[in-house]
């Protein structure tokens, strides 16, 4: 657990808050996945930093996000014969996975964008409030970090900008549907006009990438495991 | 709304983005919309508001497949056991 720890950037505290939820039952496996994983993005985060829309089309990219994906099902799984009710409506179960994917999603988008610190911080606040978790020192070190980091963040990504009225183009009109959109995207409902755009591009890619591993996983899993590799996206 | 709008049209801050930068990031966007009747209106300039209207159908669509994707998912997850779980994990890792 400290060896993953100490491994990781400073960029990167934000994995070892999900990784802390799954570390419970598969330790050895999450850590040499994660850590695997990781390198292979920071090679790949690299690479395709200048653009924006390579990372998230990446192989790279999509073998860790499957990878958190699974551990994140796994969790999800073997917490539900926990609950209380014996048998959870397919609604909530639905609602759990979905959780557990957008944050296995966001835990892939490395912290770089507003929705993904959005999704782990809301996630993380409903759990810290719900339920004592028995490491409770660990946990306000990672809110501190994660809260000073993000507004140290957002300092540098999002600038006080205003839009300058050049043309007749109505701007009330867009700036209402940029709200709109503001809305839809996680995390993103006081910022401004062009900070929006960029993490709704972003969100945008990686709906699609986890909308295309999630289709490949159910028919994998649908095919009963067949035993072969599955198909290249 | 009004509030909101007056605000945003008030001077904040020091810098100021010009409307070629939205309309840059409003193209980039454009560009990652599925291109289902944009072929032959590829000239110079698309209507922002169209795009933003685009995009936020897109997100919602997006949004609710994974919904779907999500709850099938858990039910096929429901009745495999954990045996297939570990093949599809080393299969994917």
């Amino acid at each position: 657990m400290a060896s993953l720890v100490s491994d990781t950037e400073p960029p990167t505290y934000l994995n070892s808050t999900p990784t802390d939820l799954v570390r419970r039952k598969k330790r050895q496996s999450a850590s040499s996945a994660a850590a695997s994983s990781r390198r292979n993005n920071a090679a790949s985060a690299t690479a395709g930093d200048g653009d924006s829309h390579a990372p998230w089309r990446s192989e790279k990219q999509q073998r860790s996000y499957s990878a958190n994906l699974i551990q994140a099902l796994q969790q999800v799984r073997l917490s539900s014969p926990a609950a209380e009710t014996p048998y959870p409506t397919a609604q909530k179960r639905g609602k759990a996975f979905r959780e557990a994917a957008d944050r296995a999603l966001a835990v892939s988008a490395r912290g770089r964008t507003l929705w993904s610190r959005a999704i782990l911080f809301n996630r993380f606040k409903l759990k810290f409030r719900k339920q004592k978790r028995p490491r409770p020192a660990a946990i306000p070190a990672v809110i501190t970090r994660g809260s000073s980091s993000s507004s140290s963040g957002r300092g540098t990504k999002k600038r006080r900008v205003t839009v300058v009225k050049l043309n007749k183009k109505s701007i009330p009109t867009v700036n209402r549907k940029v709200r709109v959109l503001g809305r839809l995207v996680p995390g993103c409902k006081k910022e401004s006009v062009p900070v929006i755009l960029e993490e709704a591009t972003d969100y945008i890619q990686a709906l699609e990438m986890q909308v295309r591993a999630m289709k490949s996983l159910a028919e994998l899993l649908s095919g009963s495991g067949s035993g072969s590799a599955p198909p290249p996206i | 709304m009004s509030s909101r709008r007056s605000r945003s049209s008030r001077q904040t801050g020091a810098s100021m983005i010009s409307e070629d930068q939205i309309n840059d990031l409003v193209l980039q966007l454009h560009r990652l919309l599925p291109e289902l009747g944009n072929n032959h209106r590829r000239s110079g300039k698309v209507s922002a508001s169209k795009v933003l209207q685009e995009t936020c159908t897109y997100i919602r669509n997006l949004n609710k497949e994974v919904d779907d994707l999500s709850e099938r998912l858990s039910q096929l997850l429901e009745s495999t056991d954990s045996a297939q779980a570990a093949l599809i994990r080393s299969l994917l890792m």
